[in-house]
């Protein structure tokens, strides 16, 4: 790690190919400079990303990276820090790799608590394959598999997270590009699996959860006085389908990581050149 | 008195059949004599019959037999399911006094031992120790001096504190003296001791070992019959080396924990069975075009779905060979004999690191789950080698970074392995992915690149047949005219058939292949054969197809799949016919 470390250092030379004004612009830049801003510098970085547009970003940054299969980039992310914690592990996914595909890690990965960081880029669409619905399109949303709607209702990111005994719960919005990085760099800083849901609007195939819409309708929890560490309040507004929030809704102070409770403070890439000393022993628990 | 002895204690699950049998075997082992066990086990915890078996000889067992010769029976379905293994002289011991057991009938010429277990089990301080009081009175019917149960009693319940050890080595006395007291009844059988020093063990237990000793530190799993074994023998074994096992939600998960861990640097594994690796298939390549390198174990049991999950079966290997949508480099290696659990368990490390490559670990059930003895030497740690292939650190790094000073994970090289720099290493920040990429690891559809990144990845394949050895295990007469092949399991009860096909005045060459990909070569065998049988646990002979395309010539198949192991003698009759067949 070093001081003199600038976010383009995480910049990879490769232009992106997504749409012009895609939210995932606002949301990567965000990640690379909360990712300056909290020391890190991408020899020490390892980025983790699934499939779809959200999945592209480990070819625009620079780090280590390793982009995988649909919906599975969380527990790749868990192998990475588990076996060498000095590396600072960040995941990126969209709402589909997230919570459909890939929901059933989601759960299991909150519940985990390892110590990286999330950030699910949330457009509320499938942008990819051209337009379908997601599991947090809304129930009337229509697309070309879902000509009424998904007549199901969407998924609640934060209250699945919660649910799951989740230990940071965030929710920021690309485009505020100052407030975005300041939400993710907290959730690099905390202590245990840092989850940020970021509304990252896909300006080619969804009409209704545009910018205009987010400006108009986010409200920032910082600007409302509430505390995150209150369960009760940071419940309420995660359960709050009324209005869209901003800010770090919930953090335990309580979260011990993964790695912490299991005592792994090494890194694994090293070991011996031969077996390792007193493996004999192993085989003497036969006799 | 015959050679070997085969004894028997079977009843409900639940009925503590698993740890009676392991005691028996543990006494046998440590008092200096082979043993060899099997279990007969049903898919559910409590109810339904289950059997554990023991083969034991002063000289090497390696198979089971069609013969039993002391049954502990504590259900009367014990006795029918052994019906055909029984012979005249075969000893039945059951306890008369249990409502299920009173009205037993025992078979003609076999000798029933009425021996009160229950009772004398709480005489002895408790009825649950019924079964170690079987163990006494099977001692005594074998002449095996009962010393010997003492220090396998020891370590089973040692750490239980001292009474219950004493309890127990009571109860076995009072089973053994009531046989001696109330029983007139001379035995065939004399179990001599030798000072020999063994250990025991099963297959999965020597992949859990040889992991370790390869310098696995990260396993990720999700529990499956028959590979949960490995899960649980790591588990608490694996931290004392600096490792770590995480138990994944599901399969997915698994293989892609254990694919983050191997891209940071770490020797990584996951083990499952066939429903486990249909699921992980999907990362599978991934695995391979991010040329991670991972060992992945498949302890091969009944399919297809669900099919009988404590049932022995080959049934994977076209879908380990051919597994995954289009075409994949891979190693599968195919261990023969629970020694060779562990040691093909450290080459696939060394050849997943070396070429970074996915590897394949093709166990089954009859090899992971029951149990044998070797001689400690068989596991010399000193004998382990760890290879980690083309690591570069910060020096040697720019070497393979291009006119940007950006690291060539992809590189293309003469033998198809890249460099492979650990994250953390300065100046080697690269990404890897499953799409088809450059040299740099980024995606690219450019058709040059692809032909080349296609040709680099199945270049390793051909530098691993040049470099390494794939030879087969040979055994039997070289120069016989009956070519016998098999793989994985089969090796033991084929190396005793050829002895059972001595006796009948015939003779075989018997090859046992290790590799299943890349594979020897066994085209001049096979054509200097005039009759080739290939011997395997499947219906359709899938190892058969494989080496009649590689040598181009029809081959005779032996093929067993109801669920049981081949046994010896059992498949000496098999061979034979099948070589009558091709005679006529």
């Amino acid at each position: 790690m070093s001081s003199d470390v600038r976010f383009t250092d995480f910049k990879s030379d490769k232009q992106p190919t997504w749409c012009p004004g895609c939210g995932d612009f606002g949301t990567m830049n965000g990640m690379m400079k909360a990712l300056a801003q909290t020391g890190n510098d991408p020899d020490n970085t390892f980025i983790v990303a699934g499939i779809g547009c959200s999945g592209k970003i480990g070819t625009y940054m620079r780090s280590y990276a390793l982009h995988g299969v649909h919906g599975r980039a969380l527990p790749v992310g868990t192998g990475v820090k588990l076996a060498n914690p000095d590396l600072e592990v960040m995941v990126a996914g969209g709402d589909g790799d997230g919570y459909s595909i890939g929901a059933g890690h989601f759960v299991h990965a909150v519940r985990r608590n390892v110590d990286m960081t999330y950030v699910v880029m949330d457009n509320r669409i499938y942008g990819l394959t051209k337009g379908q619905a997601s599991p947090t399109s809304r129930m009337d949303f229509e697309t070309s598999t879902t000509p009424e709607g998904p007549q199901q209702p969407p998924v609640n990111p934060m209250a699945l997270a919660l649910a799951s005994g989740a230990t940071f719960i965030a929710q920021s919005f690309s485009t505020d590009a100052q407030r975005h990085a300041e939400i993710v760099q907290e959730a690099i800083e905390h202590d245990g699996f840092g989850f940020v849901n970021v509304f990252s609007p896909c300006v080619t195939f969804n009409d209704v959860d545009t910018y205009d819409y987010f400006r108009d309708s986010l409200v920032d929890v910082a600007e409302e006085g509430h505390d995150p560490t209150d369960y009760d309040a940071a419940k309420e507004k995660i359960l709050d389908a009324s209005k869209e929030y901003q800010g770090v809704i919930w953090q335990s102070e309580k979260s011990v990581p993964y790695g912490e409770k299991h005592g792994l403070d090494t890194n694994m890439s090293e070991i011996d050149e031969g077996a390792p000393e007193g493996a004999m022993d192993l085989v003497r628990e036969f006799y | 008195m015959p050679a070997d002895f085969n004894w028997a204690i079977g009843g409900e699950a639940g009925d503590g059949i698993d740890s009676t049998g392991k005691i028996f075997a543990q006494a046998l082992s440590r008092a200096g004599r082979h043993v060899f066990t099997s279990k007969d086990f049903a898919s559910r915890i409590r109810g339904g019959y289950t059997a554990y078996k023991v083969r034991t000889a002063v000289d090497p067992v390696q198979s089971v037999v069609d013969r039993l010769d002391v049954l502990i029976a504590l259900t009367p379905r014990t006795i029918d399911e052994n019906l055909d293994e029984l012979h005249e002289g075969s000893v039945i011991i059951y306890d008369g006094d249990r409502t299920t057991m009173e009205n037993v009938e025992i078979p003609d010429g076999m000798i029933g031992l009425d021996v009160p277990l229950k009772r004398l089990a709480e005489e002895a301080g408790g009825a649950i120790m019924r079964n170690v009081v079987a163990l006494g009175a099977a001692c005594e019917v074998s002449d095996f001096p009962i010393e010997n149960l003492d220090s396998a009693l020891e370590k089973r319940f040692g750490s239980k504190g001292q009474s219950l050890v004493d309890n127990n080595k009571e109860a076995a006395r009072a089973g053994r003296d009531y046989v001696a007291e109330e029983h007139d009844h001379e035995f065939d059988y004399e179990l001599e001791t030798t000072d020999n020093d063994y250990v025991l063990l099963n297959g999965d237990e020597a992949i859990g070992m040889g992991a370790i000793a390869a310098g696995c530190k990260f396993y990720a799993g999700y529990p499956i019959t028959p590979a949960t074994d490995v899960m649980e023998y790591l588990t608490g074994r694996i931290e004392q080396f600096g490792g770590h096992v995480v138990q994944a939600e599901d399969e997915l998960s698994a293989i892609n924990i254990a694919l983050g861990a191997a891209r940071a640097g770490a020797r990584s594994m996951t083990a499952t069975s066939g429903p486990g690796i249909d699921l992980m298939t999907e990362t599978f390549g991934l695995v391979a075009t991010s040329e991670t390198p991972l060992v992945i174990v498949d302890v091969m049991r009944s399919g297809p779905s669900t099919g009988m999950p404590t049932k022995q079966e080959q049934g994977d290997l076209n879908m380990m060979l051919y597994g995954g949508h289009g075409e994949i480099p891979r190693f599968v290696l195919g261990p023969t004999s629970i020694s060779e659990c562990f040691w093909k368990t450290v080459e696939a490390f060394n050849l997943a690191e070396k070429y970074q490559t996915p590897v394949y670990i093709a166990a089954d059930l009859a090899m992971a789950v029951t149990e044998q003895t070797f001689p400690p030497e068989a596991f010399d740690m000193d004998d382990v080698e760890v290879d980690r292939g083309k690591v570069v650190d910060e020096e040697s790094i720019e070497e393979w970074q291009n006119e940007k000073g950006q690291f060539k994970a992809h590189a293309l090289t003469d033998d198809g392995v890249s460099p492979r720099a650990f994250p953390g290493t300065d100046g080697g920040v690269h990404m890897s992915t499953g799409l088809e990429h450059d040299e740099l690891g980024r995606r690219t559809e450019d058709t040059e690149m692809r032909v080349e990144q296609v040709d680099k990845r199945n270049r390793k394949v051909e530098t691993a047949r040049e470099r390494e050895d794939f030879s087969p295990r040979e055994f039997g007469d070289s120069e016989s005219e009956n070519l016998v092949i098999s793989w994985g399991s089969n090796e033991g009860a084929m190396t005793e058939a050829i002895e059972f096909l001595e006796e009948e005045g015939v003779d075989v060459n018997f090859l046992s292949v290790p590799y299943l990909f890349p594979r020897p070569d066994l085209t001049d065998e096979v054509e200097s054969a005039e009759n080739v049988v290939v011997v395997e646990c499947n219906a359709t002979g899938q190892f058969a197809d494989v080496v009649e395309h590689d040598t181009l010539t029809r081959v005779d198949r032996v093929n067993k799949y109801d669920g049981v192991r081949f046994k010896a003698d059992e498949l000496a009759n098999d061979i034979k016919a099948a070589l009558q067949e091709a005679d006529q």
